[in-house]
C-alpha cells in the first residue's frame, strides 16, 4: 500500500477536433494486482461539461458527488447552465482546497461551450493546477503510454467520427500496455447538438 | 484470513462467512458470525481490524435501523451501500479511521432485484456480480468467472459455492472453522445449510 494514485487504477484521454470534442475512460477498478470491477465508469457530467477523473476509487466517487452538489446549487443560483471553463475553474480551487490534504486524482475536464461554441479540454494535477490544451490531455496509470500514442495519432480539425477512431485507438493501445488499466472502454464524442456515448470491445485482461 | 465472499443468483444473493474468530495464535470461537442485518432485505458481512469490524457494523446497523423507524420506509439496498461508503469516506482522513471491509448484500425490492456491493477500506464501492474480500479473493476469483451466470438459480448458485468452499479448504493454509452461508431474497434473509 503506497501510491494512492497506483492502487485502484485507471485512465482517462480527452482530444479535441472540429467543433467537437471526445473524452474517454477505461472501466477497470482493482485493488493492486485484483481485478474488482469490469464496470467502473470515471467519466461523469454536469450539464455542459464532461469530468474524467482517474486515480484512487474513493476520492473519485467523493469528488463526482461533490461537484454534483457544486453544479446544482450554481444551476440554482445561476438559473443557467455550468460552462466548461467555468467547471473547469471550480475543479481547480475544490482541489486547491484541500493542498496539504488532497484528493489523489488526475481530473480531465471536457465540453463544448453553448455560447461560443467552441471545444474545450484541460486537464489537472492533484491539488488542482489548470493546464489547458489546444490538442489533447491524459491521466491515470497509463499516462506515459496514452501520451506516446496521442502524439502519433492526433492531428488537428479532425470530424466527429474520425476523432471517434483517433480516441479510441490511443486509449485501447495504450491500456493494453498498462497491468491496472483495461477490462473495457467508454468512449464519448460531444458536439454542439449531441453526445455519443459508445462503448469499445477491448481485452479483458 | 477470514473468508467475505458474495455470489448473486437470478433471485438471491448468497454470502459465505468464515466461522473461526481467531488472537494471535489462538481460535477464539468456531461460530462466530461476521454479519449483521441492517435492513429486512439487506445483510452486511464484513472483516478487517479486530473491533473496528463490529463497531463500524453495529454503527452503521444501527444509523439504518433508525432511519427506517422515523421515516416507515427501508432503505434500498443501493442507498445503504452509499451510506455506508459515505461513513468510510469521511473515517478515511479522520484521526484514525476504520479499517473495514465490507459487502453489502440485499434485494431490491423495487427493482425486484438482488443487488451486492463491494466496499473496502478506502470507501471505494463498486456494484458486482460477485466478489470477495482479503486473500479468498485470489482463490475464487477465477473459479466464479469461470462458472458464473447472471441467470443462474439458487441451486447453481449453491453448487458454484460449494466449489468456491472446497478450492478454499484445499489451498488456505489455515483451518477456517468452516463456513456460514446466508441468502437474501425477496422473502428476507436466511441462514443456509450447506
Amino acid at each position: 500500500m503506497s501510491d494512492p494514485s497506483s492502487i485502484n487504477g485507471g485512465s482517462v484521454v480527452a482530444m479535441t477536433g472540429k467543433d467537437c470534442v471526445a473524452i474517454a475512460c477505461d472501466l477497470r477498478l482493482g485493488m493492486q494486482s485484483i481485478t474488482v470491477s469490469n464496470d467502473f465508469p470515471k467519466i461523469f457530467n454536469y450539464d455542459n461539461a464532461y469530468l474524467g477523473l482517474t486515480g484512487l476509487a474513493t476520492d473519485v466517487t467523493t469528488l463526482s458527488e461533490v461537484f454534483r452538489y457544486k453544479v446544482n446549487l450554481y444551476d440554482l443560483r445561476e438559473e443557467r447552465k455550468i460552462e466548461p471553463e467555468t467547471f473547469a475553474n471550480l475543479v481547480a480551487s475544490t482541489l486547491y482546497e484541500k493542498r496539504f490534504g488532497p484528493y489523489f486524482v488526475g481530473p480531465i475536464v471536457a465540453g463544448i461551450n453553448s455560447k461560443t461554441g467552441r471545444p474545450f479540454i484541460c486537464g489537472f494535477d492533484l491539488i488542482g493546477c489548470l493546464t489547458y490544451a489546444k490538442d489533447f490531455v491524459v491521466a491515470g496509470t497509463a499516462n506515459d503510454q496514452l501520451f506516446g500514442m496521442c502524439e502519433s495519432l492526433w492531428e488537428p480539425n479532425l470530424e466527429p467520427e474520425d476523432l471517434f477512431e483517433t480516441i479510441s485507438q490511443a486509449l485501447m493501445n495504450a491500456q493494453d500496455r498498462d497491468a491496472l488499466s483495461g477490462c473495457g472502454a467508454l468512449v464519448y464524442v460531444i458536439t454542439k447538438d449531441k453526445v455519443v456515448k459508445r462503448m469499445l470491445k477491448t481485452r479483458q485482461d | 484470513m477470514d473468508i467475505v465472499l458474495g455470489i448473486t443468483t437470478k433471485d438471491a444473493v448468497l454470502i459465505a462467512t468464515s466461522m473461526a474468530a481467531v488472537r494471535g495464535v489462538s481460535i477464539l470461537k468456531t461460530d462466530d458470525d461476521k454479519t449483521r442485518i441492517v435492513a429486512p432485505h439487506t445483510l452486511i458481512a464484513f472483516t478487517g481490524e479486530a473491533g473496528d469490524t463490529v463497531q463500524f457494523a453495529e454503527y452503521a446497523q444501527a444509523n439504518i435501523q433508525l432511519h427506517g423507524m422515523r421515516n416507515e420506509v427501508e432503505l434500498s439496498t443501493s442507498a445503504i451501500s452509499s451510506f455506508i461508503r459515505s461513513e468510510l469516506a469521511n473515517s478515511l482522513r479522520s484521526r484514525k479511521p476504520y479499517q473495514v471491509n465490507l459487502l453489502v448484500a440485499g434485494y431490491d425490492v423495487t427493482e425486484s432485484m438482488p443487488k451486492l456491493y463491494y466496499v473496502d477500506y478506502l470507501a471505494a464501492k463498486a456494484e458486482v456480480p460477485y466478489t470477495a474480500h482479503g486473500y479468498a479473493a485470489f482463490y475464487v476469483s477465477s473459479l466464479l468467472d469461470r462458472w458464473h451466470r447472471r441467470d443462474i438459480s439458487m441451486e447453481e448458485g449453491i453448487k458454484i459455492m460449494n466449489m468456491c468452499i472446497a478450492e478454499l479448504r484445499t489451498r488456505l493454509p489455515i483451518d477456517f472453522k468452516g463456513i456460514q452461508v446466508k441468502a437474501v431474497d425477496k422473502d428476507g434473509i436466511r441462514t443456509l445449510d450447506l
